[in-house]
């Protein structure tokens, strides 16, 4: 099995970056290669890394209230450049009724605050694809 | 051992040595006996651990370890000032005289995204934040609307925004010259704290030198017109925030707020004619005594450094005067109302380590920003430890506890060893560009997460406690029209202004950017003539360029 890749994203303004860093780190200890986008990414920037990259998974972590406009913006250039492999999750202050329609758009899960490093770990384990 | 040998020693035993006998024959709890910030700490703290007299003091009295002022809340009670702003100048005005109508007795704004980077809300890459996390300001007018019918030479006023600081206040002065209040009797602060930014709360504008040119800039205007405000309102809070262990909040925080006076000393300013005016933010984290160990370190550190280190001579400029705000990330989204409680010991826990202002945080703000009903229970908190409690009958209550004032002790020498690795990296702005803050922070919030995943530290509701069925909290939804709303108010402003004039107005801007010049004139003309923000700060950045982070994790 070769190594998973993973981009941490974070889109937007916001610069609380502590649940980003976290993770990337986590995901680097569990063994997994993990690229950091840095602060303040539009979309753009950011499907473009996980192309060069040829990542299998991105996590966006968002805590500016503006995931629900750049979340669909993210997945709709990954599809746009024909990419339907690349489990997408986000992270963040995201209020439980927007859950259903990020998952709706393609998300494979959410994770808000309280999540457990080992429970991403775990979950990008079994849902991305090598 | 025989019985009468056994009595024999214990009868020789002092008694200290008697309890700690006794003590190993219990076994411990299988707990972390260490404090948040991962320092141990152990079972009893007695008269042995106490300090010279002369370092614990009285309030009013140099070092000020027990507080800035002799009478303290006995006196005067702090500010309870609640940090409020969302959508558009017009809602947070509403927001602020709801809070004056509730008896808060300071004003204290959030800003958006957009701009705290020196976006307007018109800009590509505001898309979606406009309104978000604070309120969006692009012009005058918005910051007109934003205090229109509050006395602003009644009130004092917190803008909590850092690299386009010099911006906003040009905004805020020149919208009290218009409403027939000069600068000099406006009161308040303004965050302005450019190095935590890049070690922290990671909003910028531009490269760090040229945003300390910026903030010495401001500083030394306003100490010349500006005799009430408060220019640089030293923020450890977001250090905190960003999973930093109390002694490297103290430390930094403190070490940036001395890199400031050092800049002002070299720009030829006398240090007694600025430092009474600068001010502190501090984070009030869960773990109580550590919290008040903190601030009441702080306090002496400072007061050390300015009068024996920069020579002040006027005693003002030895106090550390702070607000506090409870903390934002001990706050659970799991049984969100378990908040109100731990904002309720945070809070104490910066009124007995003796605030001066106070920000309670509200109980649903790990899911979105407060409701108006949370809000109310935040300021309600602040109240009942101000009138029901009866900590604000005594001066430093817990001024000469054993354990307070060994964990005084230990964060104060905690920090003049970051002190001292800082000056061997060449000062704070040359750690900053070599990211040691940033690497020390991201490891110790690691390591507090760690813990919280393994289970040895328990966050109630979170690792331990839980029920999955929870009901679902009404939130705060910020309406999306508000950002075509704002949209439309910055572009109003676009359309009715003289062109030639702000063209003329970012001209000078330039022009003065690339002198060493002070820019505060030339930003007030900008001002004047309605010249947004964001075109002001990409008039900077053709001089200076902008900042662009190397990440580390």
């Amino acid at each position: 099995m070769r190594t998973l890749r993973i981009v941490v994203a974070k889109p937007g303004l916001d610069g609380h970056d502590r649940g980003a860093k976290i993770i990337a780190r986590a995901l680097r200890d569990a063994g997994m290669e993990v690229i950091y986008t840095g602060l303040h990414q539009t979309p753009e920037q950011i499907v473009e890394t996980v192309i060069q990259e040829d990542a299998h998974a991105v996590g966006l972590s968002i805590l500016s209230g503006a995931h629900m406009t750049l979340v669909p913006r993210v997945v709709e250039l990954l599809r746009g450049q024909g990419i339907d492999d690349v489990v997408v999750t986000v992270g963040g202050t995201i209020p439980a009724e927007d859950i259903p329609e990020l998952k709706q758009l393609g998300v494979s899960e959410v994770f808000t605050p309280g999540a457990s490093t080992q429970d991403i770990v775990d979950f990008i384990r079994a849902s991305a694809v090598a | 051992m025989s019985t009468s040998n056994y009595l024999m020693a214990t009868y020789l035993q002092t008694p200290l040595e008697g309890w700690q006998d006794a003590y190993r024959a219990t076994p411990e709890r299988d707990a972390l006996f260490t404090t948040l910030s991962g320092e141990p700490i152990r079972p009893l703290y007695t008269e042995r651990d106490l300090p010279s007299q002369g370092d614990i003091g009285l309030p009013g009295q140099y070092p000020f370890t027990r507080g800035v002022y002799p009478s303290m809340y006995r006196g005067r009670l702090w500010t309870m000032r609640q940090f409020a702003g969302f959508g558009t100048a017009e809602e947070t005005n509403e927001r602020f005289r709801y809070l004056l109508d509730h008896g808060q007795t300071g004003l204290s704004t959030a800003f958006d995204m957009p701009s705290l980077m020196g976006h307007d809300s018109d800009h590509p890459r505001s898309l979606g934040e406009v309104g978000r996390e604070g309120v969006a300001v692009d012009t005058l007018d918005d910051m007109e609307t934003l205090f229109g019918g509050i006395d602003l030479g009644a009130v004092t006023v917190s803008m909590t925004i850092n690299a386009p600081a010099a911006i906003m206040l040009a905004f805020y002065v020149v919208a009290a010259e218009r409403n027939g209040i000069p600068a000099h009797r406006l009161g308040g602060t303004i965050q302005a704290d450019i190095l935590k930014e890049y070690i922290a709360q990671k909003e910028w504008c531009f490269p760090i030198d040229p945003a300390m040119r910026l903030l010495g800039d401001m500083i030394e205007w306003s100490s010349r017109e500006m005799p009430r405000w408060h220019p640089v309102s030293i923020s450890g809070y977001h250090i905190r925030e960003a999973g930093s262990t109390a002694a490297q909040e103290l430390a930094f925080t403190l070490k940036d707020g001395l890199t400031y006076v050092e800049q002002a000393i070299e720009r030829g300013l006398d240090v007694d004619d600025f430092a009474p005016r600068l001010s502190f933010f501090f984070n009030a984290q869960i773990d109580f005594f550590e919290e008040i160990a903190k601030y009441r370190a702080a306090r002496r550190i400072w007061a050390r450094e300015l009068r024996e280190t920069y020579g002040a001579k006027n005693p003002k400029s030895w106090l550390m005067r702070f607000h506090t705000q409870t903390a934002g990330v001990s706050l659970t989204a799991q049984q969100p109302l378990n908040n109100i409680v731990r904002t309720a010991i945070e809070a104490l826990a910066g009124v007995l380590g003796g605030t001066q202002s106070l920000h309670t945080n509200s109980y649903d703000e790990a899911l979105a920003l407060p409701t108006e009903e949370a809000v109310r229970i935040a300021l309600r908190t602040q109240q009942i430890i101000a009138h029901e409690t009866g900590v604000t009958n005594t001066i430093d209550p817990l001024g000469g506890s054993y354990f307070v004032e060994a964990l005084t002790d230990r964060l104060e020498a905690q920090a003049y060893e970051y002190f001292r690795r800082i000056d061997e990296l060449g000062g704070m702005v040359q750690a900053v560009k070599q990211n040691f803050p940033q690497r020390e922070i991201a490891d110790a919030s690691f390591e507090l997460q760690t813990e919280i995943d393994e289970g040895r530290r328990v966050v109630v509701g979170v690792n331990r406690y839980r029920h999955d069925d929870e009901d679902e909290l009404p939130i705060l939804r910020i309406d999306p029209a508000l950002e075509s709303k704002q949209i439309g108010r910055v572009q109003a402003v676009k359309a009715r202004r003289d062109a030639d004039a702000v063209s003329a107005t970012l001209a000078a801007i330039r022009e003065t950017a690339a002198t060493e010049r002070n820019l505060m004139p030339a930003l007030l003309e900008a001002a004047r003539a309605h010249a947004t923000e964001g075109e002001i700060v990409e008039a900077l950045q053709d001089v200076w360029g902008s900042y662009t982070e190397t990440p580390v994790f």
